[in-house]
């Protein structure tokens, strides 16, 4: 189980990304988080990958608080991030340096299969289009078998079909490995076809505002009532939670006179 | 002309395995050979006009002698053994200052890459001696070094340094913050990163900055070897231009063009194994 305890960020230059952020993520749950531009949702990620430190609180994973980068954690960049000097192969097998070469291969052209790109892992990174590279993005990162999979938004430079496409991918994935989804997107469809629960999320410092259960069995139909039905649901919350802080911003000035 | 077909040949091979994975990229090499008859085309036409002129009577040819006397002179120069006297000269004298502006430049740059203050500490001093002509260190080291081999290498290696050593810290400085995390989220530890993200991020820049190097390597070898030398191409120059031999002068510039050339090819043939990746190296126009 992952944990965030009442987490706290405040950068250097001053800025409280997040405040008072609390969140339970249970083992092979996709969750994803949504919310305006500078709501902290990407500070949160780096906080669970160990990238940065809380300035209070603490995240725990299955009791071990995290410090720095954790080997059960993984993390899907915005944009795939490939080493260029590497083969797709090379790349997808990166975190896997320490296991002995036969293991390594096994497992790389397994994940390779997974996200359909076997017979491709010979190429350089520049010869794949940028939906191919943002797959061997999350092949490289679920290669080591992370117990938790961070995603910030992963597919948020493709086109809405190649999205599509690399949402079955990693729901594929997802089935196969069964790792814990935090998915960070400001999609909305993307995440309520995804996710198990959506978390919205409101800025100045940022924390949840609305929790959203997705109770849809799997497949859903991307098109379907359902999914549409949540979409509103979770336009709704996110509008709130902005329009709530609109009112506050508004009414401070005057106030001030 | 035989140093441009051989460096013409040694290229085509890191080209032939970028076109092998991507067969679209082909058309361009199938355009090599008329570009090169078309660059080719106004020496030869000069040359053979010149040739021509001088042959009918027009012109004497003292001041610049025609192609045929100059590859005589050359021819001569060669079977003499003179020509290789002089080649080895200034070959050890390039090859022995480069090695040592590289590896001064390498280190210097990785350590004022690498660490905030001593490139607050080195950086500031290096720049100002930077911006010193490189020539003007000749009166200093002739006096510490005396007039023989140590005090050409020393110009030679200080002109290969300082292209290097800014290659190497602009190279370790624009490294992207963005594949370093990469590094982090896969918990490399410190010589891991340095090994399996820094030297491959850095490699095409430091390849570029030794080929700079080099090239201002060859023209400070002609800096060093007008300062007084009994061997080497520059003492080739200045004796004929002292005996008032034009063919040898042109004799020596051909040389100088051949060798500057050859060895830019070698480097560069050498890392382009190491390069394939770049999309810079496949074959673009």
């Amino acid at each position: 189980m992952l944990v965030v305890e009442s987490a706290e960020k405040i950068y250097p230059n001053g800025t409280r990304a997040i405040a008072g952020l609390s969140l339970e993520v249970a083992e092979g749950e996709i969750v994803a988080v949504v919310g305006g531009s500078g709501c902290g949702k990407s500070t949160l990620l780096r906080l669970v990958a160990g990238l940065d430190q809380p300035t209070r609180g603490r995240v725990r994973l299955d009791g071990e608080t995290i410090t720095k980068p954790h080997p059960l954690v993984g993390l899907v960049f915005q944009e795939p991030r490939l080493l260029a000097w590497l083969t797709v192969e090379q790349n997808v097998g990166f975190g896997l340096a320490n296991r002995a070469r036969v293991e390594r291969q096994r497992v790389v052209s397994e994940v390779l299969e997974r996200v359909g790109l076997d017979g491709r892992g010979h190429c350089w990174p520049r010869e794949l289009s940028g939906g191919q590279a943002q797959r061997v993005a999350i092949a490289r990162a679920l290669a080591p078998h992370p117990k938790v999979l961070l995603l910030d938004e992963p597919f948020s430079a493709v086109d809405a079909f190649t999205r599509a496409s690399l949402h079955e991918h990693l729901l594929d994935l997802w089935s196969a490995f069964r790792p814990t989804l935090v998915l960070v997107t400001h999609d909305v469809e993307e995440a309520a076809f995804l996710a198990d629960r959506v978390l919205v999320m409101e800025p100045n410092p940022g924390r949840i505002a609305a929790q959203i259960d997705v109770d849809l069995a799997r497949p859903r139909d991307r098109y379907g009532n359902e999914i549409e039905q949540m979409k509103r649901r979770i336009l709704w919350a996110l509008d709130r939670s902005l329009r709530d802080r609109s009112y506050g911003e508004h009414l401070a000035p005057a106030a001030a006179i | 002309m035989v140093a441009v077909t051989a460096f013409e040949r040694a290229d085509p091979a890191p080209e032939a395995a970028a076109a092998a994975t991507q067969p679209v990229a082909q058309a361009p090499s199938r355009r090599r050979g008329p570009q090169l008859l078309i660059g080719l085309a106004l020496p030869v036409a000069l040359a053979i006009g010149w040739e021509l002129t001088v042959r009918v009577g027009l012109a004497e040819g003292r001041l610049m002698p025609p192609p045929s006397r100059i590859f005589t002179t050359l021819y001569d120069l060669a079977v003499t053994g003179e020509l290789w006297v002089h080649v080895g000269a200034t070959l050890a004298r390039v090859g022995s200052g480069f090695t040592l502006g590289v590896i001064g430049g390498t280190l210097v740059g990785a350590l004022a890459g690498a660490s905030r203050l001593s490139r607050e500490i080195l950086d500031p001093s290096l720049q100002g001696l930077r911006s010193v002509p490189s020539i003007a260190w000749v009166p200093l080291f002739i006096l510490w070094l005396g007039i023989f081999e140590q005090s050409k290498i020393a110009l030679i290696a200080v002109g290969c340094f300082f292209p290097i050593y800014l290659g190497v810290l602009g190279a370790i400085q624009s490294v992207d913050r963005k594949t370093v995390e990469v590094g982090r989220i896969f918990r490399l530890s410190t010589p891991q990163l340095v090994r399996r993200i820094l030297l491959p991020a850095i490699l095409p820049a430091y390849v570029v900055s030794l080929r700079q190097g080099l090239g201002l390597g060859w023209m400070f070898v002609v800096a060093a070897e007008f300062m007084g030398a009994s061997e080497g191409l520059g003492y080739l120059l200045v004796d004929g231009q002292q005996l008032g031999k034009p063919a040898q002068i042109i004799s020596a510039i051909l040389a100088f063009a051949i060798l500057g050339k050859l060895s830019d090819g070698l480097l560069k043939a050498a890392t382009a194994p190491f390069l394939t990746w770049q999309d810079a190296f496949a074959p673009k126009q």
